[in-house]
């Protein structure tokens, strides 16, 4: 074959898997959405994580602000304590509090930043104050019918 | 009798499991081998180029084709699955993430093994058989410096390039499927894809596994076709070990990669 139609070929087949990498970057990966792709660190601890892992969402107001970086049992407190990266672009108050969520009903678990009103802004490294740990199901059930029975022998006795 | 028909079994089985790793140790002997004669390579790129032509231009058809098919049975696929749960969006999650982090890289490098590699110890083969190899040697070239070496380089070069192409011809096939044909929302099918495909962890993994394919895949076909015995028969046993080998390479090794990836490195 010719050399300058071999080297036509294989320059069109470097460029048509260059613009397939381009397509996989930005189309169907997150690159573009990526932000500044700089992060600052924030801490808090929970009573109870729930199926939160790794790599979770970080989410204020529904919107994509960061990610859990690492989940560690703190031995001290006999917490969770949650290291989150956050874009350096979002700054939140001192008094932001931080909750574990679920988005739907089956739904992967993430964590909620809502805004507070302090005129000082965490830090890197900063710890959460307010948190709110996940509601755990089995709880929730064991509660309601705790309550129920609780409810009825209060009837029961009323009719006495 | 029976004992000793017990013992040549036993022996059997060591003597083919010390062939298996006698001939690993080869082929990577073989790959560093190949390794230090790749100066050459570089110093005149147009041998590589020739067989970036002949293992990756002429292996698109087939990786195009096949990767738009896989992708399309995808979209199907998990539709069917994903509607009985009420998220028949989710539908792109499945397709892109399947796609660029399996299948993509591990298909495209099987197809790559049977399409390219098997015609690289083919034609090395055959080059020994007419002893052609011997007659560069009596030149003084080193047939592992102008045969091998950019045989392996086109195909290291080719293969995550195929594989990109792989994964992205398939995600634009579940796109037609799910999109056009069945009628799943456009916006809500990229976007869930944009918010689940992470750049770092599953793309850039995805190239890092072909890359590694590409790898073991050029030196399985070339270091095959070097050792064929000089014969018909011998070339046709070193083609069909080639493609037989390098897929047990791809999954054994895909099997690996994925586990790293997926736990991390430490």
């Amino acid at each position: 074959m010719e050399r300058s139609t071999l080297n036509l070929w294989v320059g069109i087949f470097v460029l048509l898997g260059f613009f397939a990498f381009l397509v996989l970057a930005f189309k169907v990966g997150n690159l573009s959405a990526g932000g500044s792709g700089q992060t600052y660190t924030l801490v808090a601890n929970f009573d109870n994580i729930g199926q939160l892992k790794e790599r979770a969402p970080v989410r204020s107001a529904g919107v994509l602000v960061g990610r859990v970086k690492s989940v560690r049992f703190d031995p001290i407190h006999y917490t969770a304590e949650v290291r989150m990266a956050i874009d350096t672009q979002f700054k939140f108050p001192k008094d932001t509090s931080a909750s574990v969520l679920t988005s739907g009903i089956l739904g992967e678990q993430y964590i909620g930043l809502e805004a507070g009103g302090d005129d000082q802004m965490l830090k890197d490294g900063d710890q959460i104050k307010l948190v709110q740990g996940a509601v755990v199901l089995e709880r929730l059930i064991g509660q309601f019918l705790f309550n129920k029975a609780q409810d009825s022998s209060t009837a029961k006795g009323a009719q006495k | 009798m029976v004992l000793e028909s017990t013992l040549r079994n036993i022996r059997l089985v060591g003597d083919g499991t010390l062939k298996i790793v006698e001939r690993i140790g080869a082929t990577v002997v073989f790959l560093g081998l190949t390794l230090t004669q790749s100066a050459t390579s570089f110093r005149r790129f147009d041998l590589v180029i020739r067989e970036i032509f002949y293992a990756g231009v002429q292996s698109l058809i087939i990786i195009l084709v096949s990767g738009l098919f896989v992708g399309m049975v995808l979209g199907l696929q998990g539709h069917e699955t994903l509607q009985n749960y009420g998220s028949e969006q989710s539908v792109g999650v499945l397709v892109a993430l399947s796609l660029v982090r399996e299948l993509g890289p591990v298909v495209a490098a099987l197809l790559f093994a049977s399409r390219a590699g098997s015609a690289i110890t083919a034609e090395i083969g055959l080059m020994k058989a007419t002893e052609q190899l011997s007659a560069m040697e009596m030149m003084a070239i080193n047939p592992m410096a102008r045969v091998v070496a950019p045989r392996f380089w086109g195909g290291v070069i080719s293969m995550p390039l195929l594989a990109m192409l792989f994964s992205a011809m398939g995600i634009i096939g579940g796109f037609l499927v799910a999109v056009v044909l069945i009628g799943v929302d456009d916006g809500a099918f990229w976007s869930q894809m944009q918010a689940a495909v992470d750049f770092r962890h599953d793309i850039a993994n995805g190239i890092i596994k072909s890359l590694v394919f590409g790898i073991a895949v050029s030196a399985i076909a070339t270091f095959e076709g070097y050792e064929a015995s000089p014969t018909a028969e011998g070339v046709s046993g070193a083609t069909t070990r080639t493609v037989v080998s390098s897929s047990l390479a791809i999954l054994a090794l895909d099997l690996v990669l994925t586990a790293f990836m997926l736990k991390g490195w430490s």
